[in-house]
């Protein structure tokens, strides 16, 4: 089933969606003169909780309640977290830069919704045209009156400042953005206190994904209830699922939740490349536990069916691997991004990501020993206590788990696989008359 | 009345405890004898919870979670596991991390023995190791300043260091670059960590990452022998644990006194131990030969001291110094001048000072601690960062992690402007009117109005000393003063050198007998002569009363204790013409100072950690001083000096050991009732205590009088502000800091530098009334306009001495037009 909130626009006009012409001749700004125009900063914020929208980052966080966490003291902040960085993730891209006055106009309602008078977009360094795009339509926004002081004759008054990263994945993680848009290093904060209460320059502060936002005009458009009307109860409303990997139609798409991962990955993907048979796939971002067609092919794509079956939807991004896959060689790809996006202030990260990433990487060439299985699964117990889902951790924040994940998963489902390239190593090892290690 | 916190129950590996709301878990536990281990954390600064070492297991809605006990507050009913098989799981996990890049170069660590990444690897690490991978390399050690050396493979980035540079110093020249298992601590490039305390971030390393040079490969820990002191830097009275290997000082560091350092040192206390080491060191008596010395037995050279002091006994002699010596040595040696030489003429200062009685006798008088809790503080004294860089670090706590707000007054930039609510700048000479602004709350000139708000907001902490030995000291005074008509304030006198506070405490003032009672007190005086038999009767001279009556001849001879007034005493002309004109001179000194160079007699004694006492810091604290290595050559303690020379004299002091003098201190001098060696070394006075205790008595009832000071105005006005590495001794003779002195130079506004034509770099010639230097011109914009700053004591601007005005003549190289 397909419904079009995010994407119609893009779809329908492919060379000219980010205009502000365009954005209101296709009923653009309309919500945003209803809100100002007829509603209190209440009734906007009870339509987003009424809406059972839930984060679109990638946490699934309920919206309406995260907002509802937010004390009485102002000022306060708006931020909004375009740092897509996760392998496999880009569908914030193609919001930010084919539909970016849906975005603007999400901010300027949020921000009425939660009294906030400024708000931050922070933008990943790597996009520096979605980036380009958001500030030709913020100027827009200015000049049309959406923006500055006293909007709409309503009285409201928001600026919006767009922020680049500087290339660091963890400053995905909302504190590490607040850390990185404050000019210090990109490390996550401990928690609590939480960003509600005390997150950028010290102020309560709301982070929200671009695409949750993105949700917001047709949600104060259409009302709450109407969004909560499409798909299951508990994952409601329409997600842009960014599909990637051994399938023959990969790219961005947007679906009403409550499909199989058949029906995404062999009817709406077209199927696996080459007629090949499907090997594994990950539900939800390079940080989300493994799925297996013999285990996982029937079961829904909701937040709360996948996370039964012990992963996540997570930030939505889908990547499919065929049977020509060597597991070991995607594990290792995938915590050698985890080693390299660490920040390095807890030990266990910095350390154990880095350490594993070189185990792996020495199985792959060859010298790979037989208690090299067990050591993996004892390095990545290390990091996240008892191996179990959802993590657990000893530190800080969930980099380091995320870089278990994918240990984890092909020890449970592919060990085999695992076993024999070390054989394989022992048996070199044997030939060459050299000790293994 | 310090509010008591609440207290919450909570369960510590099944036992219960009743602790501090708001504790930290690692810190309650700690009080209650479990020790969580730990890299980060660090009890005098923010946590963190980078190193994860320090997880427990706490209950909650949830279920168990592992929490780092350095984040957490306790919380009523909370239960903490501290033991348990998920958490010894995770230690030992922890530890296998760190040791994994660890280079294990123990044997030849500095750290090794007194590691904690040693000592926790044993008590919760694994048996071995599982890491068969090619470990992290760095260049190293690399070079972070002139006395730190970095070791980024030892390195377990705890940020320790960095965030002491941050957070504590406030000079945050190191920090991590770059991340994962590639991040570092670096400097700036072109940016040494250059810091008055780099020192201590190599104390708190918990590995040998962080290594200083004056220690690196000089000793194993389990080697060093060690006591308790306190730092001879300065009048703070910074606690230490001063280190030999061989009988040879080898490390200082800082212990943890809660009322003074809390643990911090700056790098002049760390590092000037040498000048003890030093080959220059006296280490013989020696008697003047023409325009040299000849060495002499102690019993040749006493001899002559006793002949040429009993020849003129009575009031032609005067006594000068003891501001650098135990409150011991220096009650022994003003007893000497009074009993056996029976002279009224003695002085601890050098008229750099303020006034004695101010500085025993001001009332009330802050301690350290109150700055812990004053709303407000107002420093109008010396820059700190330069004068007592450990005060400078409580004061900037005060005004960072503890929100007081800060006014500086100050004819120039100050180490402390940056976190100063309030900075009134001024030209020296003009305090006067800027106090009566400032009493005022004067609108609509400055911040004057805006600053009297905060004064009137107590608790306040008033810092009086003076900015610059140009200041006339009756201005502190009168801030002092000003300071007794607010509502709610104390006062700490700020003068630096040393002891000297003790040194006045003992009677080494004209004004002053021992234990705070004025010369001029009938019951006192009489109380000390039932004791010593009779004492010379009225006020006699102070330190330049001493000098011009020595120039005069109206004094003839003069005994120096560790003093040097040719480069300390502000007139420097006069101080030398004095020691020229006396007959005789004896110095008893640890060198031959451009001072007691131009003795008669020098006689060698025993200085820091050569002798055991007792010593008064700037709030009136006494705290024990111990002895460690021995002395050098025939080097004597002060006390057994002065006992044979008064028996020589036919006299007696009843000097027979410094524990001895201690208690004559206790029985003679009402402030210090109570004190007893005892009680510093082993009772509750551990952290010194804070005279007069309850025994105790205060005689001097000192009352502040704003002597009505008139402004005095010149174009050009001298502010001579103290420097931390000065061409004194300590750094003179300590090879590890004597290179740290600044370039000496004369600083001017670029207003002033403009309308003398004078650009930087440009030498010029500074003529004052004492004498006349060439230097380098520097342009200080923070200066007031026009004036004229030069660092005191440096070896190019020593023979400058103190004037109100000075001209400024650029010169001209060859050529110029």
């Amino acid at each position: 089933m397909t419904a079009r909130i995010l994407t119609a626009r893009m779809d329908e006009y492919p060379t000219d969606s980010n205009s502000l012409e365009r954005y209101r001749e296709t009923g653009g700004y309309v919500a945003l003169e209803k809100a100002l125009g007829t509603m209190k900063p209440d009734e906007v914020k009870e339509t987003v909780k009424a809406s059972n929208i839930r984060g679109r980052g990638g946490a699934n966080f309920p919206t309406g309640v995260k907002w509802g966490f937010l004390p009485p003291t102002k000022p306060r902040y708006l931020v909004i977290n375009g740092d897509e960085s996760e392998p496999g993730t880009f569908k914030d891209r193609q919001l930010l830069e084919r539909d970016p006055h849906q975005l603007v106009e999400g901010i300027i309602l949020s921000a009425f919704a939660l009294e906030v008078h400024h708000a931050f977009i922070y933008i990943r360094g790597e996009y520096p045209k979605p980036a380009r795009r958001v500030q030709r339509a913020i100027d827009e926004a200015y000049e049309a009156g959406y923006l500055g002081t006293d909007i709409l004759g309503s009285g409201f008054d928001l600026d919006i400042t767009v922020h680049l990263g500087g290339g660091a994945y963890i400053c995905g993680e909302e504190t590490a953005l607040l850390n990185s848009l404050e000019g210090r290093r990109g490390e996550p904060r401990i928690k609590p206190p939480f960003p509600a209460v005390a997150g950028l320059y010290a102020r309560p502060t709301i982070v929200n994904n671009v695409e949750t936002l993105s949700d917001i005009p047709w949600i104060v458009a259409n009302g709450g209830p109407a969004y909560a009307a499409i798909g299951p109860e508990t994952s409601a409303g329409t997600r842009l699922f960014s599909v990637s990997g051994h399938v023959n139609k990969p790219g961005n798409y947007e679906l009403v939740m409550g499909m199989t991962w058949h029906d995404l990955i062999f009817d709406i993907c077209g199927g696996i490349r080459d007629d090949n048979e499907l090997k594994c796939w990950i539900p939800g971002g390079a940080s989300a536990p493994w799925f297996v067609p013999d285990l996982h092919l029937e079961t829904p794509l909701t937040i709360d069916d996948v996370g039964k079956n012990g992963s996540m939807l997570g930030s939505g991004a889908v990547i499919v691997m065929d049977e020509t896959t060597n597991v070991v060689a995607a594990a290792h790809r995938i915590v050698r991004f985890f080693a390299h996006e660490s920040c390095g202030q807890c030990t266990p990260c910095r350390e154990g990501t880095t350490w594993m990433e070189q185990i792996l990487w020495r199985i792959l060439n060859g010298h790979g020993r037989p208690t090299d299985l067990d050591l993996l699964l004892d390095v990545s117990d290390n990091i996240s206590p008892g191996l179990r889902w959802p993590p657990a951790q000893t530190t800080i924040c969930p980099l380091g788990p995320s870089a278990v994940s994918p240990i984890r998963s092909i020890m449970t489902h592919f060990r085999d696989e695992v076993e024999s390239m070390v054989a394989a190593s022992a048996e070199l090892a044997d030939e060459e008359g050299v000790a293994v290690g | 009345m310090a509010e008591q916190p609440e207290a919450v129950t909570i369960t510590i590996d099944g036992v219960a405890h009743e602790v501090p709301a708001g504790q930290l878990v690692i810190a309650a536990a700690q009080a209650k004898g479990t020790y969580v281990p730990r890299f980060c954390w660090h009890p005098r600064m923010k946590p963190v919870g980078m190193c994860r070492m320090c997880l427990v297991e706490i209950d909650t809605p949830r279920g168990k979670m592992l929490t780092t006990s350095c984040t957490t507050p306790v919380a009523d009913g909370m239960a903490i596991d501290t033991e348990s098989e998920v958490v010894q799981k995770a230690q030992e996990g922890i530890l296998e991390f760190l040791l994994i890049n660890h280079p294990l170069d123990c044997p030849v660590c500095d750290r090794g023995g007194e590691c904690p990444l040693q000592d926790q690897t044993v008590a919760y690490g694994p048996g071995e190791s599982r890491f068969v991978e090619e470990k992290r390399h760095y260049e190293k050690p690399i070079e972070i300043s002139d006395l730190v050396l970095l070791d980024r493979e030892r390195c377990i980035l705890c940020a320790r260091c960095t965030r002491f540079s941050d957070e504590i110093s406030g000079d945050p020249l190191i920090e991590f670059k770059d991340r994962g298992s590639h991040t570092q601590v670096i400097t700036v490039p072109g940016e040494p960590f250059v810091s008055y305390f780099s020192g201590n971030t190599v104390q708190i390393c918990p590995v040998g990452a962080l290594t200083a040079k004056p220690y690196r490969f000089r000793a194993r820990p389990w080697d060093l022998e060690a006591v308790e002191s306190v730092s001879p830097v300065d009048s703070f009275g910074s606690k230490v644990s001063v280190q030999s290997s061989q009988n040879e000082i080898v490390r200082i560091n800082g212990i943890d006194n809660d009322a003074t350092n809390q643990s911090w040192l700056s790098d002049k206390d760390r590092f000037s131990f040498q000048y003890l080491q030093s080959a220059e060191r006296v280490t013989e008596p020696l008697i003047r030969d023409g325009d040299g010395f000849r060495t002499a037995s102690w019993g040749e050279a006493l001899e002559l001291v006793s002949e040429q002091l009993s020849a003129l006994i009575g009031t032609e002699i005067a006594g000068l110094g003891g501001a650098r010596n135990t409150n011991e040595e220096v009650f022994a040696f003003q007893k000497f001048l009074r009993t056996e030489i029976v002279t009224p003429h003695l002085d601890a200062q050098l008229d750099d000072g303020l006034d004695h009685e101010l500085m025993a006798g001001i009332s009330p008088r802050a301690t350290v601690n109150d700055l812990e809790k004053a709303r407000t503080v107002l420093l109008w004294a010396g820059d700190l960062k330069e004068e007592l860089p450990v005060l400078y670090l409580r004061v900037r706590r005060a005004a960072t992690a503890l929100g007081a707000k800060l006014i500086v007054v100050h004819p120039r930039a100050t180490g402390l402007d940056d976190v100063a609510a309030l900075k009134i700048t001024y030209k020296p000479g003009e305090g006067p009117d800027v106090l009566r602004k400032l009493a005022a709350g004067a609108v609509g000139e400055g911040d004057f109005h805006a600053a009297r708000q905060l004064l009137d907001d107590g608790p306040v902490v008033v810092l009086c000393g003076r900015t610059g030995l140009t200041e006339d000291p009756r201005l502190a005074e009168a801030v002092a003063a000003f300071a007794a008509t607010l509502p709610d304030a104390t006062v700490m006198p700020v003068v630096r050198r040393g002891n000297v506070f003790g040194a006045i405490d003992m009677g080494m003032a004209p004004t002053l007998l021992p234990g705070r009672v004025p010369t001029t007190n009938a019951a006192g005086r009489t109380a000390v002569e039932n004791r010593w038999g009779p004492i010379p009767e009225g006020i006699g001279y102070d330190a330049a009363g001493i000098l011009e009556a020595l120039v005069a001849g109206e004094l003839k001879a003069l005994a120096m204790l560790g003093v040097d007034p040719v480069r300390d005493f502000p007139r420097p002309r006069l101080a030398r013409a004095a020691l020229e004109a006396a007959e005789f001179v004896v110095a008893f000194d640890l060198f031959l100072s451009h001072s007691s160079r131009l003795a008669d007699v020098v006689l060698p004694v025993a200085g820091f950690a050569e002798v055991e006492g007792t010593v008064t810091n700037l709030e009136g604290r006494v705290q024990k001083v111990n002895r460690l290595t021995p002395r050098p050559g025939q080097a004597r303690p002060v006390w057994s000096v002065l006992e044979d020379l008064a028996r020589r004299m036919g006299g007696e002091l009843g000097a027979l050991s410094a524990e001895a003098l201690s208690k004559e201190i206790a029985a003679v001098a009402p402030a210090y009732r109570g004190v007893t060696w005892d009680l510093l070394d082993w009772g509750e006075g551990r952290e010194g205590v804070v005279v007069p205790l309850a025994e105790g008595e205060q005689v001097l009832a000192y009352e502040p009088v704003d002597a009505g000071l008139r402004a005095t105005t010149s174009r050009l006005t001298l502010h001579l502000g103290r420097v931390l590495y000065d061409d004194g001794m300590m750094t003179r003779m300590s090879p590890a800091i004597a290179g740290l002195m600044p370039d000496a130079r004369v600083y001017l506004h670029p207003r002033d530098a403009g309308s003398l034509a004078a650009g930087s770099g440009q030498t010029a010639e500074v003529a004052g009334d004492e004498g006349t230097v060439t230097l380098e011109v520097g342009i200080d914009p923070t200066l007031a306009v026009g004036t004229v700053y030069v660092p005191f004591n440096l070896p190019a601007t020593a023979d400058l001495g103190v004037s109100d005005a000075v001209k400024i003549t650029p010169l001209r190289t060859e050529g110029e037009a």
